[in-house]
């Protein structure tokens, strides 16, 4: 979610995040009721077609799948190991077009669309003591401290290679240390940044 | 102009003195406050906004209490960090300028007509979409003070602003500063950036060491530091 949203006009850009989520949900209670390989050849072609639609580049088309690969690899292999090739069809057919359709969920609607839908689907909570607002914050700023992170622990490392310190010489507290304490520091400044834009008030 | 007020203000950290007796009132569109490390310059700007109450005294703009009335207070005081990687709180540029006006009371539509506005005028046009985490130090600074000025705050405070950018991008952040139509509170190491101002505060151990026009205030701070 990461800055993955790509703008774009299209019939499925244009649905709403919600109707989007709903079909997402329908289509993969369909994916696991089916039970025949040409089934599951359908239901690819479908979901390609749907790439097709949204006019998603096939770079960005295979960047949402690439992360799957070792584990789709693993899981075909021990169904034709203990099972049968239809079986490590489906099993992995199910597992990479429910990931290709969340894929274009993500592709083809903008963060705060996604975050909105989730606040108003806990808006029914609100009785119960959840605050939405806080939720949906909650959220974003999970999404936003993802790369935030990431940068922390590369300065570490490079602060350490820089040292002569490679690989898990040294220790991981070597590592984790100075990446926590730095972590620490940012939620601290973060809060602070909150604070002053005005969201607690 | 806003008036920000400091009447006998003093803070501690514990048993450590940050700052004592302060008074002062500043009317004038561009303000400068420099200090040595540690001389309590930060926390005398992170007042104005009220990220720090006082542990004696009162701050007040436009006779808000920053103590008491702390909401109104940040709805007329912006306020941007030396780090903008820490203020930037969504994972795209335009998201990020949207999300100060949330709570503005302003249509879809309206919000991204003046985020669309706003990142034109600070240089980011274009880059609505753009994942925020993945701009250069210099479009970050400008992206936090974009996601600032989009409320129209009366007041900007900015604490070391270019501290970390090169000299070019600190130049493009220093003219920005200089040329808001707001009144602007700049806390920096930066002097040159400070020349064109109307009033320069130098801040010493938790003090008011002098109160000046800038050619004054800045020729006494290079004495101090010898």
């Amino acid at each position: 979610m990461i800055g993955l949203y790509l703008p774009g006009r299209s019939l499925v850009h244009r649905m709403s995040a919600g109707a989007k989520l709903a079909s997402l949900a329908v289509a993969l209670i369909l994916l696991v009721l089916l039970d025949h390989p040409w089934q599951m050849g359908v239901a690819a072609l479908v979901a390609a077609g749907l790439y097709v639609l949204a006019r998603v580049p096939w770079r960005a088309a295979l960047g949402q799948l690439r992360p799957l690969l070792w584990i789709l690899i693993i899981v075909a292999g021990l169904q034709l190991l203990f099972a049968d090739w239809q079986k490590a069809v489906m099993v992995t057919g199910v597992m990479l077009i429910s990931a290709a359709l969340a894929g274009l969920l993500t592709l083809t609607t903008p963060v705060p669309a996604i975050l909105d839908l989730c606040q108003r689907m806990l808006r029914p909570l609100q009785r119960f003591g959840v605050n939405p607002d806080r939720v949906g914050l909650a959220m974003a700023l999970t999404i936003r401290c993802i790369p935030l992170m990431a940068g922390i622990v590369k300065d570490v490392t490079e602060a350490r290679k820089a040292r002569g310190v490679t690989g898990w010489r040294g220790s991981i507290i070597a590592l984790a240390a100075p990446a926590v304490v730095r972590a620490l520091r940012a939620a601290d400044a973060l809060g602070e940044a909150l604070i002053a834009r005005g969201a607690d008030d | 102009m806003s008036v920000i007020r400091f009447d006998g203000v003093s803070h501690r950290y514990g048993e450590r003195r940050v700052l004592e007796g302060i008074q002062l009132e500043l009317t004038e569109h561009r303000i400068g406050i420099v200090g040595a490390n540690g001389s309590g310059k930060s926390t005398l700007a992170r007042m104005i906004n009220g990220l720090v109450e006082p542990t004696a005294g009162t701050v007040t703009v436009d006779e808000l209490d920053v103590r008491r009335q702390g909401k109104e207070v940040r709805r007329r005081v912006g306020f941007i960090f030396t780090d903008p990687d820490n203020q930037i709180v969504m994972p795209t540029v335009g998201e990020d300028v949207a999300f100060t006006l949330r709570r503005s009371g302003l249509t879809k539509e309206q919000i991204a007509a003046r985020v669309e506005e706003t990142l034109a005028r600070f240089g980011l046009a274009g880059h609505a979409e753009h994942p925020a985490h993945l701009l250069s130090g210099g479009q970050k600074q400008l992206l936090a003070l974009a996601a600032v000025m989009v409320a129209e705050p009366s007041v900007l405070v900015a604490d070391e602003p270019t501290t970390l950018l090169d000299a070019r991008n600190s130049r493009m952040v220093a003219g920005l500063l200089s040329n808001l139509g707001q009144q602007v509170v700049v806390v920096t190491h930066d002097l040159a950036l400070l020349t064109e101002f109307d009033r320069v505060i130098v801040i010493e151990d938790g003090l008011v060491a002098a109160d000046d026009t800038p050619a004054a205030a800045i020729a006494f701070y290079r004495a101090l530091l010898g």
